[in-house]
């Protein structure tokens, strides 16, 4: 029995192990080959020219905007959600409304994808764009901005939760409204539980890619407006793959490194954060005073 | 709107408070002097916070809390449309049970207060901070941590933290709730003696369990039992020749 667990636990393992090695083994090659500089900052992706080139730089580029911009929307909306859960709506409507927003996660990226092509793009082409072009990175930001809202709330309000009533009570004791309680003492309080659940989000919006690919166009093109067809390295590598083979294969397999290391990053900032966390109560915070 | 000008004085008149079907404090009437110490005494869950908590209108937060009864502070009435809740509390400060010092730094706690009203000037700030501190007794420990986390204090000074953090908002009244109950009987006397000092200008009404310090620091002690006023007095009366047969057996320490 005892190998059947242990087995069990070193399976994750092994397959974290496979896909890495999968990756950079057929990735990174290709990437010396091509040349580091040339591949992350070359302008120019046509795979299947007779003089093929492999620049990814418009991807990194459109990957980068898409997902700062639907971080923001998610976060704007998100942590207003959260905060008006936490002490602004009735009681009686706070676990409906939460379940709610967990049903929104549970809907599959695909649907979301669809309400994009046949809702939001639309809406912008007619009613903001300027250019009359729906597709292109607003439209993707505000799909996935509303795609990553359940985690923003409720890793938001799970870490206003966690912060003592104590504090609330106390400010509201000094004469403080409801707004200012909320703002200037519990919201900092739970400032790094928040800012892990955004790193979550992060997480989730550099890697969305079926969602992403329904609605951004896909021209790999260096991205000028937000009004333009551009494409993700996740649509990237979507888009390639059902048909490539080769050299092409290998650079998708490369762009598939590159996502792999902004992730691993998202991640092990998430887990620093987390550390912070604990950390804070015993010390690290006392250090910075003293140097004042 | 009502201003808290004046005489500090505090009056409650056919009080009774029910937290849904139950009858928390059954018709309570009672006149607490101003710049004196009142102490209310009493077992646990006669109803003493409860009591407390109405004068700072805390227990509006709680769900399913009714009221009766008229409730002045220096004759305003305190539940009146006219009376902002925020100008209320900033005038009737509350010392809780457990310190509960913001997670943040020493000046950014006694800051907090004034910087709700508006105050942003630096040295505005300063000021209201240093002067606080010092009425709290504690300037001289902390002066030279203003700027250290607050959670970093032993709870003593938290305490004393928080006496001052009240301070800040210019309060007329305390409302203290067992401020000592979780502190060392070293940090107990500095905060008996920092309220001896308060009450030249303050009325304060602290809530305690523990009989001599109701004497040591008290004027007047009201005694309450299952949501009532059983008696109410000058301390030495109500220690040394209690009317109520209960009140002499919970102060001698014979009750239930
Ligand atoms: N939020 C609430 N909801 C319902 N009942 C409550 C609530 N707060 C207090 N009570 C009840 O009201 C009564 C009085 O409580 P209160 O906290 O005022 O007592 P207390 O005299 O301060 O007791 P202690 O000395 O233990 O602090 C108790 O029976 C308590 O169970
Ligand atoms: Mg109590």
């Amino acid at each position: 029995m005892r190998v059947v667990f242990l087995f069990s636990a070193f399976f994750s393992i092994l397959a974290l192990a496979t896909i890495t090695m999968f990756l950079f083994v057929s990735g990174v090659p290709f990437i010396a080959k091509t040349g580091f500089a040339k591949f992350l900052f070359g302008s120019d992706w046509i795979p299947l020219a007779d003089n093929p080139s492999y620049g990814i730089f418009p991807m990194i580029v459109a990957s980068l905007y898409v997902t700062a911009l639907s971080v923001i929307i998610g976060i704007g909306i998100g942590l207003l959600t959260a905060i008006a859960l936490y002490k602004f709506c009735p009681k009686k409507l706070v676990a409906p409304i939460r379940q709610m927003i967990n049903l929104l996660a549970g809907i599959p990226s695909v649907i979301f994808g669809l309400f994009g092509m046949t809702i939001v793009v639309p809406f912008i082409r007619d009613y903001v764009s300027p250019t009359g072009v729906g597709y292109g990175i607003l439209s993707a930001s505000l799909v996935l901005g509303i795609m990553i809202l359940p985690t923003i709330v409720s890793v938001s309000l799970d870490s206003l939760n966690s912060v003592s009533n104590t504090y609330y009570e106390g400010a509201l004791a000094l004469g403080a409204t409801k707004e200012q309680a909320t703002f200037k003492i519990m919201l900092p309080a739970a400032k790094s539980g928040i800012l892990a659940g955004v790193v979550l989000a992060v997480g989730r919006a550099v890697g969305e890619t079926m969602a992403v690919i329904m609605v951004i166009g896909g021209s790999p093109e260096r991205p000028t407006s937000l009004f333009q067809s551009v494409r993700t390295l996740t649509a990237n590598i979507a888009m390639g793959a059902m048909e490539s083979s080769g050299d092409t294969l290998s650079a998708l397999i490369a762009t598939g490194v590159v996502l792999f290391v902004f992730t691993l990053i998202l991640n092990v900032s998430f887990s620093l954060l987390k550390i912070d966390k604990r950390d804070k109560a015993d010390g690290k915070k006392e250090k910075r005073g003293t140097k004042k | 709107m009502n201003e808290f000008i004046g005489s500090m004085d505090i009056t409650a008149k056919g009080c009774n408070l029910y937290y849904g079907d139950f009858h928390a404090l059954k018709d309570i009437n009672i006149e607490i002097p101003e710049k004196q110490v009142t102490a209310l005494i009493g077992p646990s869950g006669c109803g003493k916070s409860t009591f407390l908590k109405i004068f700072n209108r805390m227990n509006d937060l709680v769900e399913g809390c009714r009221m009766e009864g008229e409730y002045r502070i220096g004759g305003v009435d305190i539940f009146d449309k006219e009376t902002d809740v925020n100008v209320l509390r900033k005038n009737v400060g509350m010392v809780f049970q457990k310190p509960n010092p913001f997670p943040m730094s020493i000046y950014d706690n006694i800051a907090f207060a004034p910087r709700t009203v508006g105050i942003t000037k630096r040295s505005e700030l300063d000021e209201i901070v240093e002067r606080s501190l010092r009425r709290a007794s504690i300037w001289d420990e902390v002066k030279d941590r203003l700027r250290k986390n607050a959670l970093g204090m032993s709870g003593g000074q938290q305490q004393r933290l928080c006496i001052a953090r009240s301070l800040a908002a210019s309060p007329k009244v305390l409302l203290m709730d067992e401020p000592t109950s979780a502190l060392d009987p070293i940090s107990t006397g500095k905060i008996e003696e920092l309220m001896e000092e308060l009450k030249k200008d303050l009325t304060i009404v602290i809530v305690t369990h523990n009989m001599q310090q109701a004497t040591r620091i008290a004027d007047k002690t009201a005694f309450f039992l299952l949501g009532e006023l059983v008696e109410y007095g000058n301390t030495d009366d109500i220690f040394t020749s209690p009317r109520d047969e209960r009140t002499e057996r919970y102060i001698t320490g014979r009750f239930g």
